[in-house]
């Protein structure tokens, strides 16, 4: 069975990526706590790496090469590594009069959720990189 | 690369409370400054935010491209000046009136709190962002 690197990081590789972008929007709904009009977003998690890994797992996927084959374009934008379909808004808790639905403790409180998760998946993917130099190296 | 995105996000928050501070800072220095007439007189000034958008294309990984703040520009209190008489005042007009800027000190040391406190969540945004960085490029040593 040929080698994969991919295979091998498993889940970890897709989890770090989308730790790096939910980073990115907690920063921005910190940035944005006192714009008028400005919505919360957060991204469903779970559900956007279960596509991702889903996708992964699936090199076979059909592909339309047809005009006349259907039903593969739900999966173009998962497989492409799209994550649009799980960001979702927050539900204020206290809605403010100018349309702002940023809660700055709770974005705090899910930044750091998020780094420290961030760098739970890091100490993975160290692990698995340490364990690949042990069986290259051989020491 | 999309991961020194939050330094430009966490940098354009930084800069639009440092703005919010900066006419925090020009409303009290001149809460006290009368004039003569109230159409010269000092008018609080205060930022509008908006959040910014992105440039055409600049949307990759499927993120949305409200992404930054932006100041879109600062527009003055339009609340009348607070009348005053001070005959003897050397600015009083024929009346012996002065007019005192519509400069509200409480609602602006309220104001100030606030933007270094939302200063403050950015700083502390960009350093945990860094940090992370830093343990990135420091994977597989």
């Amino acid at each position: 069975m040929p080698f994969s690197i991919d295979s091998y990081l498993g889940v970890h590789a897709a989890a770090l990526k989308l730790r790096e972008q939910r980073t990115e929007l907690l920063a921005r709904n910190l940035a944005n706590a006192d714009t008028p009009g400005f919505k919360a977003q957060d991204l469903d998690f779970g559900a956007a790496l279960a596509a991702q890994t889903s996708a992964a797992a699936q090199p076979g996927t059909l592909k339309a090469t047809q005009a006349g084959h259907i039903g593969v374009q739900a999966d173009a934008a998962l497989s492409s590594g799209s994550t649009e379909a799980f960001l979702k808004y927050r539900t204020p808790l206290a809605p403010s009069l100018d349309g702002n639905t940023v809660d700055p403790q709770l974005e705090q409180a899910a930044f750091a959720d998020n780094a420290v998760r961030y760098q739970a998946t890091l100490s993975f993917l160290s692990t698995k990189f340490r364990s690949l130099m042990t069986a290259i190296t051989g020491q | 690369m999309s991961s020194f995105k939050v330094f430009d996000i966490a940098g354009s928050g930084m800069a639009a409370q440092s703005v919010r501070l900066n006419t925090v800072a020009s409303n009290l220095a001149n809460a006290e400054s009368v004039s003569g007439d109230a159409k010269t007189a000092y008018k609080a000034r205060h930022p509008v935010f908006e959040a910014m958008k992105a440039q055409a294309g600049a949307s990759k990984n499927g993120v949305d491209p409200n992404a930054a703040v932006k100041v879109l520009g600062i527009v003055e209190d339009q609340r009348a000046p607070e009348m005053r008489y001070q005959p003897g005042n050397p600015l009083a007009n024929s009346e012996g009136y002065v007019f005192a800027p519509n400069v509200n000190v409480v609602e602006e040391m309220v104001d100030m709190i606030s933007a270094s406190r939302a200063y403050q969540n950015n700083v502390e945004v960009m350093n945990t962002s860094k940090e992370l960085l830093m343990a990135t490029l420091r994977l597989g040593s």
